[in-house]
Protein backbone atom coordinates (compact mmCIF):
# COMPACT_ATOMS: atom_id res chain seq x y z
CA UNK A 1 0.00 0.00 0.00
CA UNK A 2 1.30 3.26 -1.19
CA UNK A 3 -0.37 6.62 -0.37
CA UNK A 4 -2.27 8.42 -2.27
CA UNK A 5 -1.45 11.29 -4.81
CA UNK A 6 -3.29 13.13 -3.19
CA UNK A 7 -2.35 12.89 0.13
CA UNK A 8 1.17 13.40 -0.90
CA UNK A 9 -0.05 16.52 -2.66
CA UNK A 10 -1.78 18.04 0.92
CA UNK A 11 1.09 17.14 2.95
CA UNK A 12 3.56 18.80 0.72
CA UNK A 13 1.08 22.16 0.46
CA UNK A 14 0.33 21.75 4.42
CA UNK A 15 4.28 21.88 4.93
CA UNK A 16 4.68 24.98 2.89
CA UNK A 17 1.49 26.64 3.98
CA UNK A 18 3.04 26.32 7.57
CA UNK A 19 6.12 28.24 7.21
CA UNK A 20 8.19 25.00 7.67
CA UNK A 21 10.34 24.68 4.48
CA UNK A 22 13.64 26.01 4.27
CA UNK A 23 13.26 25.47 0.25
CA UNK A 24 10.57 24.45 -1.41
CA UNK A 25 11.38 23.36 -5.10
CA UNK A 26 9.35 21.60 -8.05
CA UNK A 27 10.35 20.67 -11.41
CA UNK A 28 8.88 22.62 -14.57
CA UNK A 29 9.46 19.87 -17.15
CA UNK A 30 8.31 21.82 -20.40
CA UNK A 31 10.10 25.15 -20.43
CA UNK A 32 11.69 26.03 -24.61
CA UNK A 33 14.95 25.37 -22.96
CA UNK A 34 13.74 22.10 -21.35
CA UNK A 35 13.32 20.96 -18.20
CA UNK A 36 14.01 23.47 -14.92
CA UNK A 37 13.98 23.00 -11.40
CA UNK A 38 13.27 25.95 -9.21
CA UNK A 39 13.89 26.42 -5.86
CA UNK A 40 12.08 29.39 -3.39
CA UNK A 41 12.78 30.68 -0.12
CA UNK A 42 10.62 32.94 2.50
CA UNK A 43 13.02 35.48 0.62
CA UNK A 44 13.38 34.83 -3.08
CA UNK A 45 14.32 32.41 -5.96
CA UNK A 46 16.75 30.70 -4.58
CA UNK A 47 17.68 28.27 -7.56
CA UNK A 48 17.02 27.76 -11.05
CA UNK A 49 18.91 24.65 -12.30
CA UNK A 50 19.31 23.59 -16.05
CA UNK A 51 19.71 20.17 -14.67
CA UNK A 52 16.38 19.10 -13.24
CA UNK A 53 16.89 16.06 -11.80
CA UNK A 54 16.40 16.64 -8.14
CA UNK A 55 18.94 14.49 -6.39
CA UNK A 56 21.69 16.76 -7.63
CA UNK A 57 20.10 19.45 -6.41
CA UNK A 58 18.75 18.36 -2.88
CA UNK A 59 22.39 17.96 -0.70
CA UNK A 60 23.10 21.30 -1.71
CA UNK A 61 20.09 22.96 -1.08
CA UNK A 62 20.02 21.24 2.15
CA UNK A 63 23.72 22.49 3.03
CA UNK A 64 23.06 26.31 1.94
CA UNK A 65 19.64 27.03 3.19
CA UNK A 66 18.80 24.21 5.98
CA UNK A 67 17.76 20.75 5.85
CA UNK A 68 13.78 21.13 5.55
CA UNK A 69 14.01 20.81 1.40
CA UNK A 70 10.77 19.55 0.18
CA UNK A 71 8.65 18.79 -3.40
CA UNK A 72 5.96 21.99 -3.14
CA UNK A 73 4.39 23.26 -5.91
CA UNK A 74 2.51 26.28 -4.86
CA UNK A 75 5.14 28.39 -3.67
CA UNK A 76 7.18 28.05 -6.42
CA UNK A 77 4.13 29.17 -8.70
CA UNK A 78 4.85 32.81 -8.85
CA UNK A 79 8.23 32.23 -10.43
CA UNK A 80 7.04 29.45 -12.55
CA UNK A 81 4.78 32.10 -13.66
CA UNK A 82 7.17 34.37 -14.41
CA UNK A 83 9.23 32.19 -16.17
CA UNK A 84 6.38 31.12 -18.96
CA UNK A 85 6.00 35.06 -19.42
CA UNK A 86 9.49 35.54 -20.18
CA UNK A 87 9.73 32.72 -22.64
CA UNK A 88 6.18 33.96 -23.81
CA UNK A 89 7.86 37.50 -24.64
CA UNK A 90 5.26 39.22 -22.62
CA UNK A 91 7.74 39.69 -19.23
CA UNK A 92 11.35 41.63 -19.83
CA UNK A 93 12.04 41.75 -15.65
CA UNK A 94 11.59 39.85 -12.86
CA UNK A 95 9.69 40.49 -10.07
CA UNK A 96 10.77 37.74 -8.16
CA UNK A 97 13.59 38.69 -5.37
CA UNK A 98 16.69 36.35 -6.15
CA UNK A 99 17.74 35.07 -2.81
CA UNK A 100 21.99 34.39 -2.83
CA UNK A 101 22.28 34.98 0.90
CA UNK A 102 24.90 31.90 1.11
CA UNK A 103 27.12 33.22 -1.31
CA UNK A 104 30.62 35.01 -1.04
CA UNK A 105 30.33 38.90 -0.82
CA UNK A 106 31.89 39.65 -3.88
CA UNK A 107 29.44 37.23 -6.20
CA UNK A 108 26.93 39.10 -4.21
CA UNK A 109 28.26 42.40 -5.60
CA UNK A 110 29.11 41.03 -8.72
CA UNK A 111 25.51 39.51 -9.23
CA UNK A 112 23.99 42.92 -8.16
CA UNK A 113 25.83 44.48 -10.85
CA UNK A 114 24.51 41.68 -13.53
CA UNK A 115 21.08 42.37 -12.31
CA UNK A 116 21.16 46.01 -13.78
CA UNK A 117 21.75 44.43 -17.28
CA UNK A 118 19.04 45.28 -19.19
CA UNK A 119 16.31 42.92 -21.24
CA UNK A 120 17.75 42.78 -25.06
CA UNK A 121 20.93 43.98 -24.03
CA UNK A 122 24.85 42.79 -23.44
CA UNK A 123 27.76 43.58 -21.38
CA UNK A 124 31.04 41.89 -21.43
CA UNK A 125 33.07 40.08 -18.64
CA UNK A 126 35.91 42.90 -18.60
CA UNK A 127 32.89 45.98 -18.15
CA UNK A 128 31.34 43.92 -14.87
CA UNK A 129 34.48 43.75 -13.30
CA UNK A 130 35.56 47.50 -13.96
CA UNK A 131 31.79 47.68 -12.35
CA UNK A 132 32.59 46.05 -9.52
CA UNK A 133 35.84 47.85 -9.12
CA UNK A 134 38.75 45.56 -10.61
CA UNK A 135 38.55 46.00 -14.46
CA UNK A 136 41.37 43.36 -14.38
CA UNK A 137 39.16 40.76 -12.82
CA UNK A 138 37.00 39.63 -15.90
CA UNK A 139 38.07 36.11 -15.35
CA UNK A 140 36.70 36.09 -11.47
CA UNK A 141 33.23 37.21 -12.97
CA UNK A 142 33.30 34.70 -15.24
CA UNK A 143 33.63 32.25 -12.39
CA UNK A 144 30.76 34.37 -10.82
CA UNK A 145 28.39 34.13 -13.75
CA UNK A 146 29.28 30.26 -13.96
CA UNK A 147 28.02 29.83 -10.57
CA UNK A 148 24.99 31.92 -10.33
CA UNK A 149 22.44 29.70 -8.81
CA UNK A 150 19.32 31.63 -10.46
CA UNK A 151 20.13 31.91 -14.18
CA UNK A 152 17.90 33.98 -16.33
CA UNK A 153 16.13 35.71 -13.40
CA UNK A 154 19.52 36.67 -12.78
CA UNK A 155 20.33 37.30 -16.72
CA UNK A 156 24.69 35.82 -16.88
CA UNK A 157 23.37 34.90 -19.81
CA UNK A 158 23.32 38.47 -21.19
CA UNK A 159 27.77 38.43 -20.34
CA UNK A 160 29.67 38.02 -23.46
CA UNK A 161 33.53 38.05 -24.27
CA UNK A 162 34.47 41.42 -25.24
CA UNK A 163 35.40 39.41 -29.12
CA UNK A 164 31.38 39.41 -28.71
CA UNK A 165 32.20 35.54 -28.47
CA UNK A 166 29.40 34.28 -26.20
CA UNK A 167 32.36 32.46 -24.54
CA UNK A 168 30.45 29.96 -22.27
CA UNK A 169 27.10 29.21 -20.48
CA UNK A 170 26.61 26.90 -17.86
CA UNK A 171 23.62 25.36 -19.01
CA UNK A 172 25.34 24.89 -22.46
CA UNK A 173 26.08 27.77 -25.44
CA UNK A 174 23.21 27.03 -27.33
CA UNK A 175 20.73 27.52 -24.33
CA UNK A 176 22.52 31.15 -24.06
CA UNK A 177 22.18 32.17 -28.04
CA UNK A 178 18.55 30.99 -27.87
CA UNK A 179 17.78 33.44 -24.59
CA UNK A 180 19.84 36.45 -26.41
CA UNK A 181 17.93 35.39 -29.46
CA UNK A 182 14.49 35.49 -27.75
CA UNK A 183 15.45 38.88 -26.25
CA UNK A 184 16.40 40.06 -29.71
CA UNK A 185 19.83 40.77 -28.62
CA UNK A 186 21.46 38.84 -31.35
CA UNK A 187 19.54 38.12 -35.09
CA UNK B 1 24.80 14.76 8.23
CA UNK B 2 21.05 15.16 8.26
CA UNK B 3 19.48 14.33 4.40
CA UNK B 4 17.47 16.28 2.83
CA UNK B 5 13.87 16.41 4.06
CA UNK B 6 12.32 14.92 0.75
CA UNK B 7 15.07 12.26 0.89
CA UNK B 8 14.07 11.21 4.15
CA UNK B 9 9.66 11.83 3.76
CA UNK B 10 9.93 9.43 0.46
CA UNK B 11 11.66 6.99 2.43
CA UNK B 12 9.38 5.98 5.38
CA UNK B 13 6.22 7.81 3.87
CA UNK B 14 4.37 4.64 2.68
CA UNK B 15 5.16 2.41 5.13
CA UNK B 16 4.38 5.35 8.15
CA UNK B 17 0.78 5.33 6.08
CA UNK B 18 0.76 1.48 6.25
CA UNK B 19 1.56 1.67 10.18
CA UNK B 20 -1.34 4.37 10.58
CA UNK B 21 -3.80 2.27 8.68
CA UNK B 22 -3.23 -0.36 10.84
CA UNK B 23 -3.86 1.16 14.28
CA UNK B 24 -6.31 3.45 13.25
CA UNK B 25 -8.12 2.48 9.80
CA UNK B 26 -7.51 4.02 6.23
CA UNK B 27 -10.16 7.55 7.10
CA UNK B 28 -8.23 8.43 10.09
CA UNK B 29 -4.17 7.50 8.91
CA UNK B 30 -5.29 10.49 6.13
CA UNK B 31 -5.18 13.25 9.03
CA UNK B 32 -2.72 11.16 11.20
CA UNK B 33 -0.41 10.80 8.46
CA UNK B 34 -0.26 14.78 7.93
CA UNK B 35 0.41 15.32 11.45
CA UNK B 36 2.90 12.95 11.68
CA UNK B 37 4.97 14.37 9.05
CA UNK B 38 4.38 17.87 10.10
CA UNK B 39 5.85 17.12 13.64
CA UNK B 40 8.56 15.38 11.97
CA UNK B 41 9.26 18.56 10.15
CA UNK B 42 8.89 21.08 12.95
CA UNK B 43 11.49 18.78 14.63
CA UNK B 44 13.88 18.12 11.82
CA UNK B 45 16.32 21.19 12.11
CA UNK B 46 17.00 20.24 15.52
CA UNK B 47 18.09 16.65 15.03
CA UNK B 48 21.86 16.45 15.58
CA UNK B 49 22.54 13.26 13.18
CA UNK B 50 20.45 10.98 10.73
CA UNK B 51 20.69 7.98 12.72
CA UNK B 52 17.73 5.84 13.81
CA UNK B 53 15.19 8.21 11.24
CA UNK B 54 13.04 5.53 11.03
CA UNK B 55 12.73 5.01 14.89
CA UNK B 56 12.19 8.51 15.08
CA UNK B 57 9.65 8.98 12.88
CA UNK B 58 7.62 5.71 14.12
CA UNK B 59 7.69 6.97 16.92
CA UNK B 60 6.11 10.09 16.22
CA UNK B 61 3.76 8.25 14.24
CA UNK B 62 3.36 5.94 17.22
CA UNK B 63 2.08 9.54 20.10
CA UNK B 64 -0.16 10.29 17.70
CA UNK B 65 -1.95 7.04 17.22
CA UNK B 66 -1.80 7.11 21.12
CA UNK B 67 -3.13 10.75 21.22
CA UNK B 68 -6.07 9.83 18.94
CA UNK B 69 -6.70 6.90 20.95
CA UNK B 70 -7.27 8.78 24.29
CA UNK B 71 -8.98 11.59 21.70
CA UNK B 72 -11.70 8.93 21.54
CA UNK B 73 -11.10 6.92 24.12
CA UNK B 74 -11.10 9.31 27.03
CA UNK B 75 -12.43 7.34 29.82
CA UNK B 76 -9.22 5.66 30.68
CA UNK B 77 -9.67 2.88 28.93
CA UNK B 78 -6.33 2.29 28.43
CA UNK B 79 -5.08 0.91 31.73
CA UNK B 80 -2.15 -0.41 30.00
CA UNK B 81 -0.78 3.52 29.70
CA UNK B 82 -1.88 5.30 33.19
CA UNK B 83 0.65 5.21 36.10
CA UNK B 84 0.56 5.73 39.39
CA UNK B 85 1.19 9.48 39.34
CA UNK B 86 -0.76 10.05 35.82
CA UNK B 87 1.68 10.19 33.40
CA UNK B 88 1.59 8.49 30.62
CA UNK B 89 3.75 5.15 30.67
CA UNK B 90 6.25 6.73 27.54
CA UNK B 91 7.16 9.69 29.74
CA UNK B 92 8.15 7.83 32.44
CA UNK B 93 10.39 5.31 30.20
CA UNK B 94 11.72 7.95 28.41
CA UNK B 95 14.43 8.92 31.06
CA UNK B 96 14.80 5.54 32.38
CA UNK B 97 15.79 4.55 29.55
CA UNK B 98 18.08 7.07 28.38
CA UNK B 99 21.42 4.96 28.62
CA UNK B 100 20.41 2.17 26.62
CA UNK B 101 21.47 1.33 23.19
CA UNK B 102 19.08 3.33 20.99
CA UNK B 103 17.67 0.23 19.67
CA UNK B 104 17.15 -1.30 22.62
CA UNK B 105 15.85 1.68 23.73
CA UNK B 106 13.53 2.05 20.97
CA UNK B 107 11.97 -1.06 21.08
CA UNK B 108 11.38 -0.97 24.73
CA UNK B 109 9.51 2.54 25.10
CA UNK B 110 7.49 1.31 21.94
CA UNK B 111 6.69 -2.19 23.67
CA UNK B 112 6.02 -0.96 27.32
CA UNK B 113 5.36 2.76 26.26
CA UNK B 114 3.21 2.75 23.38
CA UNK B 115 1.68 -1.01 23.73
CA UNK B 116 2.67 -1.42 19.80
CA UNK B 117 3.25 -5.31 18.69
CA UNK B 118 6.21 -6.64 18.03
CA UNK B 119 5.54 -6.80 14.65
CA UNK B 120 5.23 -3.07 14.09
CA UNK B 121 8.27 -2.50 16.05
CA UNK B 122 10.17 -4.80 14.04
CA UNK B 123 8.93 -2.64 11.41
CA UNK B 124 9.52 1.02 12.68
CA UNK B 125 13.18 -0.12 13.20
CA UNK B 126 13.64 -1.63 10.35
CA UNK B 127 14.52 -5.25 11.16
CA UNK B 128 11.82 -8.71 12.19
CA UNK B 129 9.58 -9.17 15.10
CA UNK B 130 12.04 -11.76 15.95
CA UNK B 131 14.95 -8.67 16.28
CA UNK B 132 12.12 -6.64 18.12
CA UNK B 133 11.71 -8.86 20.71
CA UNK B 134 15.05 -9.81 21.56
CA UNK B 135 15.73 -5.97 21.45
CA UNK B 136 13.16 -5.42 23.81
CA UNK B 137 14.03 -8.19 26.29
CA UNK B 138 17.75 -7.32 25.96
CA UNK B 139 17.12 -3.80 27.28
CA UNK B 140 14.80 -5.22 29.93
CA UNK B 141 17.16 -7.08 31.26
CA UNK B 142 19.78 -4.57 30.65
CA UNK B 143 17.63 -1.85 32.74
CA UNK B 144 17.45 -4.58 35.51
CA UNK B 145 20.87 -4.92 35.91
CA UNK B 146 21.32 -1.30 36.29
CA UNK B 147 19.42 -0.78 38.51
CA UNK B 148 20.83 -3.43 41.09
Amino acid sequence: MTISASLDERFRAAAAAASLLDVAFDVIPDTPIGPLLVGVTDQGVCRISFDAEPEHNLESLARQYGPRVLRSSKPVERVRRELDEYFAGRRQRFDVEPDVRFLPAYNRLVLEELARVEYGTTTTYGTLAAQTGNPRAARAVGTVMHRNPVPIVLPCHRVIGASGSLTGYAGGLHLKEQLLRLEGAIL
Amino acid sequence: MIPPFEIFYAAHRDEVFRFLGRRLGRERAEDAFQETFLRALRAYPRLEHGDHLRAWVFTIASRIVLDEARRVQPQGELPELATEDGLPAFEDLAPLTDDLPPKERAAVVLRYGYDLGYDEIGAALGSTEQAARQAASAGVRRLRKERQ
